[in-house]
């Protein structure tokens, strides 16, 4: 069985179509999600994310103590702010790709996929053995609402007295959020200016609700995983399980910017890595757009359009809004830019590649 | 629940075909059950109009934002008609289902295959879901 989280009677009443996402039962649309893609692009879009993970490392070695388990230089990190970083296993795979929040000097909070946080949460407690550090596994105890879009600041502001206009992005900072103590961030994986709302599981539902109440004069609009993931793919970024597993490393996946060897002490993965760095990799992560109109796909093949010969394949496809024709994230060889073609069960669909991201907000 | 026209025949790949009681040709769509759960619609394929389809065989493909499902024969003769208009604008296929969001025409060969009623179409999805 899924398990809910604490918005599932909010979702219901809402008429979402629900789906099991990672073991959880989350709300894949409310109505039409080419409307809630629109409303993150153009006015805010309301997340249910509460089944990401959250686990906190504190003590006096907690830095450290992440400086060894992640690729990321997290000790380095000013308390306040916020860093996209990776797990990896000792050859270099990546188990998880997470953001780190430092919230206080010996305070440490990560934000793992739902599909990865128990192993994330094994991993972090065995790596910081001699370490005077504690790793609390506190998923449960959390539920994470997102507002995300154009007028995600003007919606906030009208329910929390936190100073959001000098928060930056990847910043966060403890605040009330209509009455609910929430750590404020300003993160997201939509493409837009927004913030993601930590909250007590309790307080899920009231804040769900001020933030619905409040946003209404600015075209908010509830948004569900659906949209997410259009939006996500738009913005270029990568999804565990499509543009990211164990079987690759993050030089591979064309973000080796992550890893920092000049970092103190050694790192999990930092043997396997090394050598990595300077060799250019077979395949690179590259945006298509189709010409036609069907949508190529996770796990379709991309060929050249001469012969068929596989050169690569589809991580995610969807029908881009912004765009207004399919795109897609694929691995392609380096050695070839152009004549390609998308295998969309059985025939070759001419596709074109184009620089990542798809789609950049205007400022 | 979405709604399932009394007059309406229906198949268990979730296309409605009307028209069946009075004459050689009928009307072919997918249902609002089906449109709800592919979501919005973003491609439309059809047979071509002239060809010959059998029962139950794919004769072309519906798209939406999250997946992509085939459309089945529901009985077998010559496409007369298909529905330009959905190809275009295949959203017609999530916000009038039974109505403009038609796909073909088909003149039926032979007797039609046995498809469900209204009420056993309703008692499929609702054990379906």
């Amino acid at each position: 069985m899924s398990r809910p989280t604490p918005l599932r009677e909010v979702h219901e009443s809402l008429g979402a179509t629900l789906t099991d996402f990672a073991g959880w039962l989350m709300p894949l649309r409310y109505g039409s999600e080419s409307a809630e893609h629109n409303a993150v692009r153009t006015a805010a879009g309301l997340f249910d994310l509460s089944h990401m993970g959250e686990i906190f490392v504190t003590g006096p070695q907690a830095g450290e103590a992440l400086d060894h388990a992640l690729v990321g230089h997290l000790s380095a990190l000013e308390p306040g702010r916020a860093r996209y970083t990776m797990i990896c296993a000792a050859d270099g795979g990546v188990l998880d790709d997470l953001i780190v929040y430092r919230l206080a000097d010996e305070e440490f909070m990560v934000v793992a996929n739902a599909s990865n946080y128990p192993r994330v949460a094994a991993e972090l407690t065995e790596r910081s053995t001699g370490f005077d550090a504690e790793i609390d596994d506190r998923s449960d105890q959390y539920a994470l609402i997102a507002v995300q879009g154009p007028r995600a600041q003007e919606i906030l502001a009208t329910l929390t007295d936190a100073d959001l206009v000098s928060l930056k992005y990847y910043a966060g900072l403890p605040g009330t959020v209509a009455g609910a103590e929430a750590l404020i961030a300003r993160t997201g994986y939509t493409g837009e200016d927004g913030f993601e709302l930590f909250v007590a599981a309790a307080d899920a539902v009231p804040l769900w609700q001020e933030l619905t109440k409040a946003g209404d004069a600015y075209g908010l609009r509830p948004a569900g995983l659906s949209a997410r993931d259009t939006l996500r793919l738009e913005a270029g970024m990568p999804l565990y399980g499509n543009e990211l597993n164990a079987g690759l490393t993050p030089f591979d996946a064309g973000l080796g910017r992550v890893v920092r060897f000049d970092k103190p002490g050694d790192f999990v993965g930092r043997a396997a890595l090394v050598p990595l760095k300077d060799i250019p990799p077979r395949r690179r992560l590259t945006g298509l757009v189709a010409r036609g109109r069907r949508v190529p796909r996770h796990g379709y093949p991309v060929v050249l359009l001469t012969d068929g010969t596989v050169v690569g394949e589809v991580t995610s496809g969807a029908p881009s809004q912004s765009l207004g024709k399919p795109i897609a994230m694929a691995y392609v060889d380096t050695n070839v830019s152009e004549g390609l073609a998308v295998d969309i069960r059985g025939s070759h669909e001419p596709v074109d590649v184009v620089d990542l991201p798809f789609y950049r907000r205007s400022k | 629940m979405s709604s399932i026209p009394e007059e309406l025949s229906y198949t268990k790949e979730h296309e409605w075909v009307a028209g069946l009681d009075d004459g050689l040709t009928v009307t072919v769509g997918i249902t609002a059950y089906a449109a709800e759960s592919l979501g919005d619609v973003v491609f439309v394929q059809l047979p071509e109009a002239g060809g010959t389809i059998e029962a139950g065989d794919p004769v072309g493909e519906v798209e939406s934002t999250k997946s992509v499902s085939d459309i089945y024969a529901p009985v077998s003769g010559e496409v007369v008609e298909v529905n330009q208009t959905v190809v275009d604008d295949p959203s017609l296929v999530n916000s009038d289902p039974y109505g403009e969001g038609w796909l073909f025409r088909v003149r039926i060969e032979g007797a039609p295959e046995e498809l469900l009623t209204a009420e056993e179409y309703a008692t499929f999805t609702t054990a379906d879901s």
